[in-house]
């Protein structure tokens, strides 16, 4: 167990130290009126070089790679350019994250809260009418991009139920529409997982076994099938959680939310290159230990796994 | 084949006459499917069940039919008569554009903000969304399948690129779609190929799965043993199962493509406004979506895409149901 949670630690370790690793060289590649804002269509060519040449962007490439892993390692992760000229990322980024948070949390607590149950009533009405219904809401959602149901939902339900339109800090029934909307996706993605696990599971022999002894149907339902098929989703739940900090692009500047997917679009309309570079990071940062953890959840919860895991490996 | 027996069948012919038997020793039965079956014969083909279970399903016929008729609409669209152009703009007779024409007679969907035909645009704009679906679905389906058939088949590579695929994994998505857009110049190129980077993962994914698990399941060492020619084994014995795994994640690479365009233009990253594309045109209609007598600018570029996606999607579904040898009879 110990050694497969240290070598798990590891090979995330060394993903993230890929990933900041590429993630330097694409910045190379970026536009270098990137790293001067307005500015730059005044500057003479000169006085640009001179400007390069102070931020270290001259330097041999082997330099400046390890000056970039010395901030990292020191948690700097640059100042912003463009979007708040001189100000620390890191200050910046700790105004919008409990945005982002509070949506992104209050939205997965909804989806798994509906999802599960919806999920399992499908699989226990199979090729019914709730079964059809909630098939019929499953594909809508998946195929129809999110961009455009999100339109109509801010453009009708605004109206239907009387409720703003714009996010804003004082009216807490703001917060309704960019939630809801948010969870629908989830919703479908976790009815659709738990019904098609709870439908591998009915035919299993433990069920049969479990009816025959007499347990009753509730029984059977909530303490047996549904626990065995609640073990796979387990893993995805840590990922989702954790990247509820990087909020959503879409919605948080269709309902301008200050949080942190807002701020990601407004570096990028900037140009603001080391803000895109330390968001880039952070996003790939919190999927990489988001998956991490959901591995060694499933290893809590279904101690089979680690098991055949390692034979796997063998 | 069938000269071969002709040929088998004179020679045994000659051979009873040479042994001087008169008349015909044996006469040729009739193919007969119920005594065929008794014999252990079964006349199975894996094409024409994976038809036949397809055809059931009323709902993904009717979207296969509604699907073909909008391609062979916005195939033939540009040659209809008394069409506008995309990108034409429409003047009135006092010199100041036709802007916000609500729908009638001359123009079907309605002019939007600087007068431009929104008829015309939705089908060029569905023609380059549908564009950038297929090219996308597939090079993902040649990398998926070529990396997915490697990564199971040659052991030594599996651990590198179980790497390989962990690190594209972990990173969300957009955040790739965004990184390359925003660092190359936009156009459907580009479009294309940063959804490619990531787009052909899971199709590879599903493949190595299939493949480390069919390989060496007992029929398949059997028809090995056997001495069934390597060629016959990939056709007969693996293809039948890796058919609805492509064909699920291909028909789903197509409706996500067309979405994450959608997405990428809404932030700005996706294609130039002279390109009527669906993103564009929702992107158009969202801007003046707050007046309702505008709001059609928004809703028919957005019913279009919906059934071009749900089709898509509702077909994919249906066809991996039906191709996959589990459910046959």
């Amino acid at each position: 167990m110990f050694k497969y949670i240290l070598k798990r630690l590891l090979q995330s370790l060394l993903t993230l130290f890929i990933i900041a690793t590429v993630v330097f060289f694409l910045m190379r590649l970026m536009p270098e009126e990137g790293y001067f804002g307005e500015k730059y269509d005044k500057m003479e060519p000169a006085q640009i070089e001179a400007e390069l040449r102070a931020m270290g962007l001259r330097d041999p490439l082997p330099v400046q790679l390890f000056r970039y892993y010395g901030q990292l390692l020191k948690g700097d992760l640059g100042k912003s350019i463009t979007v708040q000229p001189k100000k620390a990322i890191v200050n910046i980024i700790e105004k919008r994250a409990p945005y982002s948070i509070r949506f992104g949390l209050i939205s997965v607590g909804i989806s798994l809260c509906v999802g599960i149950p919806m999920g399992t009533v499908m699989a226990l009405f199979k090729k019914r009418l709730p079964d059809k219904l909630g098939n019929m809401y499953i594909i809508f959602i998946h195929a129809v991009p999110a961009a455009v149901y999100y339109l109509f939902i801010q453009l009708y339900a605004s109206g239907l139920f009387n409720l703003p339109i714009l996010y804003n800090n004082r009216d807490p029934s703001s917060m309704w529409l960019p939630i809801i909307s948010m969870s629908l996706g989830g919703t479908a993605t976790y009815a659709m997982w738990t019904r098609r696990y709870v439908v591998d599971q009915m035919n299993k022999d433990y069920v049969k076994f479990a009816r025959a002894k007499g347990v009753s149907e509730r029984r059977i339902t909530f303490g047996h099938m549904l626990r065995n098929a609640l073990v796979p989703m387990a893993q995805n739940l840590p990922a989702s959680i954790l990247l509820t900090i990087s909020g959503s692009i879409y919605i948080e500047s269709l309902y301008s939310v200050p949080g942190m997917g807002n701020l990601l679009l407004s570096a990028i309309s900037k140009q603001d290159n080391p803000l895109v570079q330390a968001l880039v990071l952070i996003y790939s940062s919190l999927g990489i230990f988001g998956l991490l953890l959901g591995d060694l959840l499933m290893v809590i919860c279904d101690p089979r796994i680690k098991l055949e895991r390692e034979k796997e490996n063998r | 084949m069938k000269k071969k027996i002709e040929r088998l069948e004179g020679s045994i012919d000659e051979r009873i006459r040479e042994i001087g038997g008169e008349g015909e020793l044996f006469s040729p039965a009739p193919y007969d499917p119920t005594q065929a079956e008794m014999g252990g014969y079964s006349n199975y083909s894996y094409w024409r069940s994976t038809l036949k279970s397809f055809r059931r399903n009323y709902m993904a016929m009717f979207c296969l039919f509604l699907l073909a008729l909008l391609l062979l609409f916005t195939m033939i669209q540009p040659l209809l008569p008394g069409q506008h152009g995309p990108t034409e703009i429409n003047w009135l007779e006092n010199g100041r554009t036709d802007s916000n024409h609500a729908p009638d007679g001359t123009f079907i969907f309605g002019t939007n903000s600087i007068g431009q035909d929104l008829w015309a645009r939705v089908w060029s704009g569905t023609r380059t969304s549908l564009l950038i679906g297929l090219c996308v679905a597939a090079c993902n389906a040649v990398i998926g399948i070529l990396v997915g058939a490697l990564w199971g088949y040659v052991r030594s590579l599996d651990r590198f690129l179980t790497e390989v695929y962990n690190v594209i994994h972990n990173i969300p998505r957009n955040i790739i779609l965004i990184l390359v857009s925003y660092l190359a110049r936009p156009g459907v190129g580009t479009i294309i190929f940063a959804m490619c980077i990531t787009g052909w993962l899971p199709m590879a994914r599903f493949i190595r799965n299939q493949i480390v698990t069919i390989r060496d399941l007992e029929y398949n060492l059997a028809s090995r043993c056997l001495g069934t020619p390597t060629g016959r084994i990939i056709t007969r014995n693996l293809l039948p199962y890796l058919v609805s795994v492509i064909t699920l994640r291909i028909s789903l690479a197509i409706p996500q493509a067309i979405g994450s365009e959608v997405f990428l233009t809404y932030i700005g990253l996706g294609l130039p406004v002279t390109i009527p594309s669906l993103g564009n045109l929702i992107n158009e209609g969202r801007a003046v979506m707050m007046a309702p007598a505008s709001r059609y600018q928004l809703i028919f570029p957005a019913i279009i895409l919906s059934v071009i996606t749900i089709s898509f999607y509702v077909i994919g579904n249906a066809f991996a149901d039906s191709a996959d040898p589990k459910n046959h009879v």
